[in-house]
C-alpha cells in the first residue's frame, strides 16, 4: 500500500493519453504503454503531486458512494513498484 | 488468425534514413543501406504517421541511421505529436545544436534517447569509427536543458562489456533518467562482426552483479534495463507479442516490416506505402500474415507450451542461420540447430587476438559492396 499521506504523481517520462482507437485512456512512457480501466483511469488523472492518497480515495469514494481507499493505495502501489508512480515529497 | 481477432499495433519504428557520420560495427542496420533518394518525404511520413494512429499505434520511435540528418526532423515530431504519439528521438546525438534542439522541445518531442559507444573515450572513438565522444556529451546536456526525458543506450559486446560499472556511472553523471543496456543483437551489420563482438562467458558473469547492484543503488533516480545477450540463453527472445502483432517498422524508403531485421528474411517480400495503405499491409499484407498466430510452427515449437511466451523465437535469426524462417531460433536449447549457437560460443572463447571490426559504411562504392557479399557470402 502507498501511505495515505503520499502525494503521489506520474513519472516524469509518463503522460496521461485518452486513447480514441481503444476509448480509454492511457499511460504512455518510454517503451511502454499501460491500458487503464474507468477506475485505473480516473485515479491516475488525480495524481497530480499536490493531492495526498487520502484526497484522491476520498474524492472517488465520493463518486462511487463507497470506501475506495484502500484500493487506491494498493493500485498506486503497484504502480510505483514499476516506477510509474512516484511520491512528490 | 482472422483479421476480425487481430489486435491493433502500438508501436511504430519509423527509419526516417539510412544515412549517418558513424561507423558502429554492431548496427543492426542491413547492409544494403538505402541512399538519400529513397527516402520518404516529409508529406509521406506524416500521412504514416497519422495513419499508424488511427490504426492504434501509441508509441512512435524515430531513428535511422542517423534521424538528426533530416532536415525536417522537426516537422515531423511536431506532426507526431499532434497526433497524440509519445514520440521518442533514437540518435547518435551527432548534429543536436542548441537552435535545433530548442525546436525539437517546441515541436513536442517527449524524449530522446542517446547512445554511447563506451565510457572509455578512446576506445569509443574507435568502436564509433569517428571522434564522437565530445558531441554526445554536449547533446546529452542539451537534453537535459530541455528537460524532456533522456535515456542513454549503450550496445554491449566484447570490446566494452569489461567497462560496465564505469559505463553505468557516465549515464549517471549525464543525467539519464533511463539506462538501456542492450546485449549486441546480431543483425545486419552485427552479424559480419559476431566473432569480434560476442563475449565470453566470463565478461557476462563478471558484468551481471555490478548491474544487478547499480539496478538497486540507482532505483528512483535512474531506470537502468539490461538486455541479456539470448546466445548465452536457453530459451530465444520472444519475438515482440508475436509477429505482427503489435510493432511497425518503416524503412527509409516506406517498406513496412514486422521487425527491423525482417529485410534480411530474403524468402519474403515486404510492401511499401507507397503502394498501399498502413492498414492493409498491416492487415492483410502477405509479410505480415506470414508468421501471425502459430499455423506455420514446425516441431519443437509447435507442441512447447513456451510457444505462447516467445512465439518460437526469432524468425529473422531463424532464418538468418538456418536459411528458413519456420525453424525454431537456433538459441532455444530445444532447437535441433542448437550447436550453431554453440560453436560460436566457442569460437569466443577461443579467440586471443580479436579479428578487426568491419564498419559500417555507405554502400555504392562498389568495392565496399563486394566486400560486404564476400562476408556474407552471396
Ligand atoms: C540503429 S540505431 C539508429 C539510431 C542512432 N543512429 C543511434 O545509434 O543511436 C537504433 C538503436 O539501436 C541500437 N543498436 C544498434 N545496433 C544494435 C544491435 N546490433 N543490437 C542491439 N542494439 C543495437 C543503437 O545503439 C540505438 O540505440
Ligand atoms: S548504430 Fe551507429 S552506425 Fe548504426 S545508425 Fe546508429 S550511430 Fe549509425
Ligand atoms: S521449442 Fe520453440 S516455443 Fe519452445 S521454448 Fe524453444 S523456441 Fe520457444
Amino acid at each position: 500500500m502507498m501511505p495515505l499521506t503520499a502525494r503521489p504523481r506520474l513519472w516524469r517520462l509518463a503522460r496521461l493519453e485518452f486513447d480514441p482507437v481503444r476509448n480509454r485512456r492511457v499511460l504512455l512512457y518510454p517503451e511502454g504503454a499501460m491500458l487503464l480501466n474507468d477506475t485505473g483511469g480516473e485515479v491516475l488523472a488525480l495524481c497530480d503531486g499536490t493531492r495526498t492518497v487520502a484526497d484522491i480515495g476520498a474524492e472517488l469514494g465520493t463518486k462511487y458512494n463507497a470506501d475506495v481507499t484502500t484500493d487506491v493505495a494498493t493500485y498506486l502501489a503497484k504502480l510505483a513498484e514499476r516506477e510509474l508512480v512516484h511520491d512528490a515529497q | 488468425m482472422p483479421s476480425e481477432t487481430l489486435q491493433a499495433p502500438t508501436t511504430l519504428l519509423a527509419e526516417i534514413t539510412h544515412r549517418c557520420p558513424l561507423h558502429c560495427p554492431y548496427c543492426s542496420n542491413p547492409l544494403d543501406l538505402q541512399r538519400a533518394e529513397a527516402e520518404l518525404s516529409a508529406d509521406e511520413w506524416k500521412r504514416v504517421f497519422s495513419e499508424a494512429r488511427a490504426l492504434g499505434v501509441l508509441q512512435l520511435g524515430l531513428s535511422g541511421g542517423e534521424p538528426l540528418l533530416r532536415k525536417d526532423l522537426e516537422t515531423l515530431v511536431d506532426h507526431a505529436r499532434r497526433t497524440g504519439l509519445y514520440t521518442t528521438l533514437v540518435t547518435s546525438g551527432l548534429g543536436l545544436t542548441r537552435e535545433r534542439a530548442l525546436r525539437l522541445r517546441d515541436a513536442g518531442i517527449d524524449h530522446v534517447q542517446i547512445s554511447f559507444q563506451d565510457s572509455d573515450r578512446a576506445n569509443a572513438e574507435r568502436i564509433a569509427g569517428i571522434t564522437s565522444v565530445d558531441k554526445k556529451v554536449a547533446a546529452a546536456a542539451l537534453v537535459r536543458e530541455m528537460g524532456v526525458a533522456f535515456s542513454v543506450n549503450v550496445v554491449l559486446h566484447r570490446g566494452n562489456l569489461d567497462h560496465i560499472g564505469e559505463i553505468i556511472e557516465l549515464a549517471a553523471s549525464l543525467g539519464a533518467d533511463r539506462l538501456e543496456l542492450a546485449n549486441t543483437q546480431y543483425y545486419g551489420w552485427a552479424t559480419l562482426n559476431r566473432d569480434a563482438l560476442m563475449p565470453t562467458r566470463a565478461q557476462l558473469d563478471a558484468a551481471e552483479p555490478v548491474v544487478d547492484a547499480a539496478v538497486a543503488r540507482y532505483r528512483g533516480k535512474m531506470q537502468i534495463i539490461y538486455v541479456l545477450p539470448d546466445y548465452y540463453s536457453q530459451y530465444p527472445k520472444a519475438c515482440y507479442g508475436g509477429w505482427g502483432s503489435v510493432y511497425i517498422v518503416l524503412g527509409p524508403d516506406g517498406r513496412v516490416l514486422p521487425c527491423h531485421a525482417a529485410t534480411q528474411i530474403t524468402s519474403l517480400s515486404f510492401d511499401t506505402v507507397r503502394d498501399h495503405s498502413l492498414e492493409w499491409i498491416w492487415r492483410d499484407s502477405p509479410g505480415f500474415r506470414a508468421f501471425r498466430g502459430d499455423d506455420w510452427m514446425r516441431e519443437p515449437c509447435r507442441s512447447c507450451p513456451r510457444k505462447t511466451v516467445d512465439f518460437g523465437g526469432c524468425r529473422c535469426q531463424a532464418f538468418l542461420l538456418t536459411g528458413d524462417a519456420r525453424n525454431t531460433d537456433p538459441v532455444c536449447s530445444l532447437s535441433p540447430n542448437r550447436h550453431m549457437i554453440d560453436e560460436a560460443l566457442a569460437v569466443a572463447a577461443g579467440i586471443d587476438a580479436v579479428p578487426a571490426y568491419t564498419y559500417r559504411t555507405m554502400p555504392p562504392a562498389t568495392a565496399a559492396a563486394a566486400r560486404v557479399k564476400a562476408a556474407i557470402g552471396d
